[in-house]
């Protein structure tokens, strides 16, 4: 009986001349949380990336369930949700036009989906308007909104709490914590801690 | 379901597009500037006009290309659209494609449906019209195919403009010479079957090589 979860092997990444992964192991049961820390530039970005396999590891494993995730890529990029630095949003879509398209392309939703999801992140009162016009902390938002609407058990989150005010961080916590609730993964690269989790949460700090 | 995903992602660009028209403009306006300086810096002659008619029409047409090429992927790669498209779980050449086709459909299409006015007033005969219209049509298919590699090959690099097409002009000179070629055929209202046939070669050479390979640029450069 293969573990279930996702299983990281001894990865090492280069970037360049620089040696910024150097041997990361970890395994993450369902229901568990793993918070990455580490100064800037400690590889918490290049982990993140080459978890979902947008960055090849010079050595070492990533693995679903016991199975290399190489071996069928898509099929673990349709089970995972990465959020990176900047929300994957159009500046001439409206919030709402932006998750109808970037949600759409993976899975079906329907459109009351739609009006809960933003109405969860707070997003009902503004989701017409142009992304442009929107701030920084609206704009996460709206990413968090389509996070939980892709429902994948697999979070890659790089610094899921920038720019959220106070209640934007309680969100966070709470969206993690339904995630773990249903059985779901989050491995998250932080600064600050999260707040509100529950379920396991387990943490890895990459020296710098 | 892959097949949704290109429809929606083809959906979308033409919705952004429609949101940004001015950049839709630029490489239309690009090509009339062209092709009606062509007859004022030449002799006005008409025989003489009809004789440099095709080479200006096909190198307008070529550059204009060119000059849209340069925000096929750009804006998609600054925002992470890219990253969630290599990230779906689709396939990254459908969607990949679908990007192309809208590409095609707001560039290629009008310049297509501009190059017969452009060529009346170079002095082509109007019986020359569903000929003109039949050669671009089918070339800026394989101009904007091939121009999507190039395109994804100059992602990751600033101000690739000059390298992109270093990279594409000798890839789409066989589409210059058989486009050219065919529309002096109209001109002379000869047949311009054999031509015609060499491009539509060309743009189906293009269909089935070039959404593989943009698909690849894509993933290298997003590492």
């Amino acid at each position: 009986m293969p573990e279930q979860g996702l299983q990281v092997e001894n990865l090492h990444v280069w970037r360049g001349e620089r040696h910024v992964l150097r041997g990361v192991h970890f395994a993450l049961a369902p229901g568990a949380c793993l918070e990455v820390s580490g100064a800037n530039g400690a590889g918490k970005t290049s982990l993140l990336r080459t978890l979902c396999g947008l960055t090849y590891p010079e050595e070492g494993r990533v693995l679903w369930d016991g199975q290399d995730v190489r071996g069928d890529l898509a099929a673990f990029h349709r089970l995972l949700a990465y959020l990176g630095h900047e929300p994957p949003l159009k500046a001439d879509l409206s919030a709402r036009e932006n998750l109808r398209y970037w949600i759409g392309i993976r899975r079906r939703i329907r459109a009351a989906d739609l009006d809960a999801a933003l109405a969860r992140v707070g997003a009902s009162p503004w989701c017409e308007r142009l992304v442009r016009t929107l701030s920084a902390g609206q704009r996460r938002r709206v990413a968090l909104a389509g996070l939980a609407l892709l429902a994948v058990p697999l979070w890659l989150l790089d610094e899921p709490t920038t720019h959220l005010d106070a209640q934007g961080q309680v969100l966070v916590g709470e969206l993690i914590g339904e995630q773990l609730a249903r059985g779901g993964m989050v491995v998250a690269a932080v600064h600050h801690e999260l707040s509100g989790s529950v379920g396991e949460l387990r943490r890895l700090e990459l020296p710098g | 379901m892959s097949l949704d995903a290109a429809r929606l992602a083809l959906t979308r660009d033409l919705h952004l597009a429609f949101r940004k028209r001015g950049q839709l403009v630029q490489p239309l306006a690009f090509f009339a500037i062209v092709t009606v300086l062509f007859p004022l810096s030449s002799s006005p002659e008409l025989a003489q006009l009809r004789r440099v008619a095709p080479g200006a029409l096909w190198v307008g047409a070529l550059l204009a290309s060119l000059l849209a090429l340069e925000f096929l992927f750009r804006d998609d790669a600054y925002d992470g659209t890219l990253e969630q498209y290599a990230l779906s779980g689709r396939s990254l050449t459908g969607l990949v494609f679908a990007k192309t086709a809208a590409h095609w459909l707001l560039t290629g299409l009008p310049l297509s449906l501009m190059a017969p006015l452009a060529a009346l007033s170079l002095g082509a005969p109007p019986r020359s019209v569903p000929g003109i219209l039949a050669a671009v049509g089918v070339g800026s298919v394989a101009l904007s195919l091939i121009g999507s590699v190039g395109a994804a090959l100059t992602l990751g690099i600033k101000r690739s403009g000059a390298l992109l097409s270093l990279l594409t002009l000798p890839l789409s000179l066989p589409v210059l010479i058989f486009g050219a070629r065919a529309t002096e055929l109209a001109i002379h209202g000869a047949s311009l079957l054999a031509p015609l046939e060499l491009l539509a070669a060309l743009a189906v050479l293009a269909l089935t090589l070039a959404p593989l390979a943009a698909a690849a640029a894509v993933r290298i450069s997003l590492e």
